[in-house]
């Protein structure tokens, strides 16, 4: 991998780790539960799933642990501004 | 005070009863359930047996959870409707009556007619306390044979590979799932399967299953004589629980008949969820599947319209996804061939009719080293699409068929040979903060 690629792989998690949140596509849910199980946190994603809504949970660590463990590919990293004004 | 009682406690019940709560704070809804083991995530049997969570993960509910939505659950089966008297009975005995009904008892599992079907070890995946069995015969060593198609088999053939078991997987035709995935996925799948040490025998049938002390320990077939072994999995098919309605007066084909509001044709009845049969505008008729999600969508719809407010359902295009040999595979819209699965009878768990309509399209088909796409292109927009391994295009595909996107201008690059359908499909992609899915 060239340097430059690698650079840029490796800002690319920093922005993640900092910018980004867990967002479900629930359609995709069927709410077995394996989010929620390998969540360090123990922060119950199945249920923000049910309800499709975003974590946005403080205590996420965007380890993307349940991104990568959802066998139905119901979840995803996207860019938040966490200090905006949402409901 | 209306009652409502709604019988069943998959994804479409649940959905049905947390609807009608949040639309009607007064009403007494009963929930009535025949397995011991309540709500949980049938999909997430699979899991289970791959050993990916244990069993208590699979309950979405906490404990507290049915008390804050007031809804009084009862375990227990149902006999008998009777819509004259808004009662239902009991198998023992006991009469409820109702103001409005949901029929959301879901699916089973079909097993084969064969002799020694009803010996130990003989299971499928369907239910919780049979996983569980499965899960005592699972062992390192031992041998399973499995006959079936569609998701479920290989959920059995993975989920018993992972936990040591030999795995001998019987298909009656000449390959996997032929009337939802073309040849080309079909192999993939099985060659994958294969690496994992499955044995697979094509145009192979079971014809009987040997037993001894009441368990089994082998199996006859056509093709493949005698085979020993400890357990014997059937994934064949799933039928709708339509009987009940069937008795009580309600008009049935596959499954119990709905319009777009979930009313049966009795009223005040309502069904949801694999036991209904639901209008499909796409396909011009009424179709059956298995999914969890429209199980949920048309839970909503019945509850809203059970509590006195009007929805009406628009079946949205079939999708699922799921993980064939441990590969991620999206199924979405018009994708089947003209071919019948001769190792399933009807639909599987996961599985929809909408699937197998033959669409008027064409293919286009592109294999990469992490990814395997193949989309049903129509006149103006695609009908279908399946997408195996890396996953980033998928959302979008579901997208374009979902919404019948018109795409006529990158018709013409798609049918290029050697086109590069992913970048076609590129200029569809709206710029946002996505970092896209695994």
């Amino acid at each position: 991998m060239k340097l430059r690629d690698w650079l840029s792989a490796d800002r690319l998690r920093r922005e993640l780790l900092v910018e980004a949140q867990v967002v479900p596509e629930s359609i995709r849910c069927v709410q077995c539960g394996i989010c929620s199980f390998y969540c360090p946190i123990n922060i119950d994603i199945r249920q923000h799933v049910w309800d499709g809504v975003p974590v946005r949970d403080g205590h996420c660590l965007t380890c993307g642990e349940c991104v990568r463990r959802c066998p139905r590919g119901v979840l995803r990293f996207e860019r938040s501004n966490l200090f905006e004004n949402k409901r | 005070m209306t009652h409502y009682l709604i019988i069943g406690a998959g994804s479409a019940g649940i959905s049905a009863a947390e609807t009608i709560r949040r639309l009607d704070a007064s009403g007494e809804i009963t929930q009535v359930c025949a397995e011991a083991d309540g709500y949980y995530s049938r999909p997430g049997l699979a899991y289970l047996l791959a050993d990916e969570i244990p069993e208590q993960q699979l309950y979405p509910f906490r404990q507290g959870d049915f008390q804050r939505l007031q809804i009084r659950m009862l375990h227990a089966q149902v006999q008998q409707i009777i819509p004259q008297l808004h009662q239902v009975v009991f198998n023992d005995g006991r009469l409820l009556g109702y103001d409005r009904l949901l029929i959301a008892m879901g699916a089973f599992a079909v097993m084969a007619n064969l002799p020694g079907a009803e010996l130990q070890g003989v299971v499928k995946l369907d239910n919780l306390e049979e996983t569980r069995r499965i899960l005592k015969f699972a062992r390192k060593g031992r041998r399973a044979v499995v006959v079936g198609g569609g998701i479920t088999a290989l959920e059995l053939v993975e989920g018993l590979r992972l936990r040591g078991m030999q795995v001998d997987y019987l298909l009656r035709g000449e390959r996997y799932w032929p009337n939802v995935l073309d040849e080309t996925e079909s192999r993939i799948v099985e060659q994958r399967l294969k690496q994992a040490g499955v044995r697979i025998h094509y145009q192979t049938e079971l014809s009987e299953i040997l037993g001894k002390g009441g368990k089994v320990v082998g199996v006859h077939t056509t093709g493949q004589g005698h085979l020993p072994c400890d357990l014997v999995g059937m994934a064949i098919g799933v039928a709708p629980r339509k009987q009940i309605g069937e008795t009580a007066g309600l008009k049935v084909d596959k499954g119990i008949l709905v319009d777009d509001t979930m009313l049966t044709s009795v009223p005040d009845i309502f069904a949801a969820g694999d036991v209904a049969q639901v209008y499909d505008p796409r396909l011009g008729k009424s179709i059956v599947d298995s999914l969890w999600e429209p199980a949920r969508a048309q839970g909503r719809i019945a509850g809203t319209n059970m509590a006195g407010q009007t929805e009406r359902y628009i079946k949205a295009v079939p999708f699922n996804v799921t993980r064939l040999a441990g590969i991620t595979t999206t199924i979405i819209g018009s994708v089947g061939g003209r071919d019948g699965d001769p190792d399933v009878v009807g639909i599987v768990r996961g599985d929809s009719e909408g699937w197998r309509q033959v669409p008027h399209a064409l293919t286009v088909q592109s294999n990469s080293d992490v990814n395997r796409l193949r989309l049903l292109v129509g006149e103006h927009n695609l009908v279908g699409g399946v997408v195996m391994g890396d996953q980033r295009v998928s959302d979008l595909v579901y997208q374009l068929v979902a919404h019948q996107i018109e795409i006529s201008s990158i018709r013409q690059k798609l049918f290029t040979p050697g086109a590069d359908i992913e970048a076609a499909l590129a200029s569809f992609i709206p710029t946002s903060g996505d970092f896209g899915r695994r």
